[in-house]
């Protein structure tokens, strides 16, 4: 359960922007998730309240876009999606594909915030 | 009210790919192979790992290792056996090694003496797949009396290594081993791994491996 310290890093990161930029808050969090990326999106959901407790991004909504697995088949020389359970041969002509190209992200996309000057321009 | 968005576009474990990219980077530079193993509780790393370490020390190698476990100091004791030098990370309740954690246990060792050094992962098919150690080689391990099919099981680790380790292979007979089903498995996940078959008791395909790691480091 490595989702913890995950929900811990994507916090710190958030907040980070969230300060740089001036915000006072943080609304909502964007991660986009490779299939692959061993993170299980629910136990994820699970830590990051606990994570985002007393810090900008408490109470921010965290959604969870899952990129799938795309890898790169030499002999069709196309890409390809993968399926679950992952076998990694082209899905058309079966050839064995070593890496794959796309898949294990948990990469923070991008924060909603409010800034201090919107917020007293709008109380 | 609209509130702005901030595009970021960042790895959220981007701290820990820092780290792992300067100690790689180190670890070249003093021409020393870093190999981290992986795999579930169990499945042999520690009698694999004091096997390798006893070898290469005969061979004329300057090995040492890091072994991480969440509580006791037991298998840097048991590996300390072989002569090398070893240090435990004793990580408490995290399920994996980070890079800072390696980097820190680092410390005071000259890595321009060494050739090679281990890094032995906690024991979890999980866990540790996300967190790059800064490893050239990474060793992922399927004991014999694992299922066949783990690695169907846990793909995302299993993809992630370059060599795949049957371990326990002597056993193989008395736990009905099937060879062609585990070699199918990991060729499935992982097409790209060199799989080598070891026995840490008798010594079967230690030459083989040993062989591996020194062909990964002359291509450092």
């Amino acid at each position: 359960m490595h989702e913890l310290s995950i929900a811990y890093n994507l916090v710190e990161l958030a907040e980070t922007a969230a300060r740089n930029a001036g915000a006072t808050k943080v609304t909502a969090v964007h991660l986009r998730l490779g299939a692959m990326a061993g993170v299980v999106e629910d136990a994820l959901r699970f830590s990051f309240p606990l994570a985002a407790a007393g810090t900008l991004v408490e109470g921010a909504e965290l959604t969870v876009e899952t990129v799938p697995v795309r890898i790169f088949c030499t002999a069709c020389d196309a890409e390809r999606t993968l399926p679950p359970p992952f076998a990694f041969r082209c899905p058309v002509c079966a050839t064995p594909a070593a890496r794959l190209i796309q898949g294990r992200e948990i990469q923070l996309d991008a924060i909603e915030i409010e800034e201090a000057a919107y917020a007293a321009a709008h109380p | 009210m609209q509130p702005r968005i901030l595009e970021l576009r960042q790895a959220v474990l981007s701290k820990n790919d820092e780290l792992a990219r300067d100690l790689r980077a180190r670890f070249r530079e003093n021409g020393v192979l870093a190999v981290n193993l992986v795999s579930s509780p169990g499945s042999g790393k520690t009698a694999l790992l004091e096997a390798t370490l006893r070898e290469m020390r005969a061979r004329g190698w300057a090995v040492a290792a890091i072994v991480g476990d969440l509580a006791t100091e037991n298998d840097a004791l048991r590996l300390a056996r072989s002569g090398a030098p070893v240090r435990q990370i004793e990580t408490g309740t995290l399920c994996h090694l980070e890079a800072d954690l390696v980097a820190r246990h680092l410390e005071g060792w000259s890595l321009g003496e060494l050739d090679f050094l281990f890094i032995e992962n906690v024991g979890n098919l999980v866990c540790p797949s996300d967190y790059d150690l800064g490893e050239a080689v990474r060793a992922v391990l399927l004991s014999v009396t694992e299922g066949e099919d783990k690695p169907r099981k846990y793909p995302p680790l299993f993809h992630s290594a370059d060599v795949a380790l049957i371990t326990k292979i002597d056993l193989a007979v008395a736990v009905e081993f099937d060879r062609a089903a585990a070699l199918a498995s990991v060729q499935t996940v992982a097409p790209h791994a060199t799989i080598i078959e070891t026995s840490a008791r008798t010594g079967q395909g230690l030459d083989a491996w040993i062989d591996y790691l020194a062909q990964r480091r002359a291509e450092l």
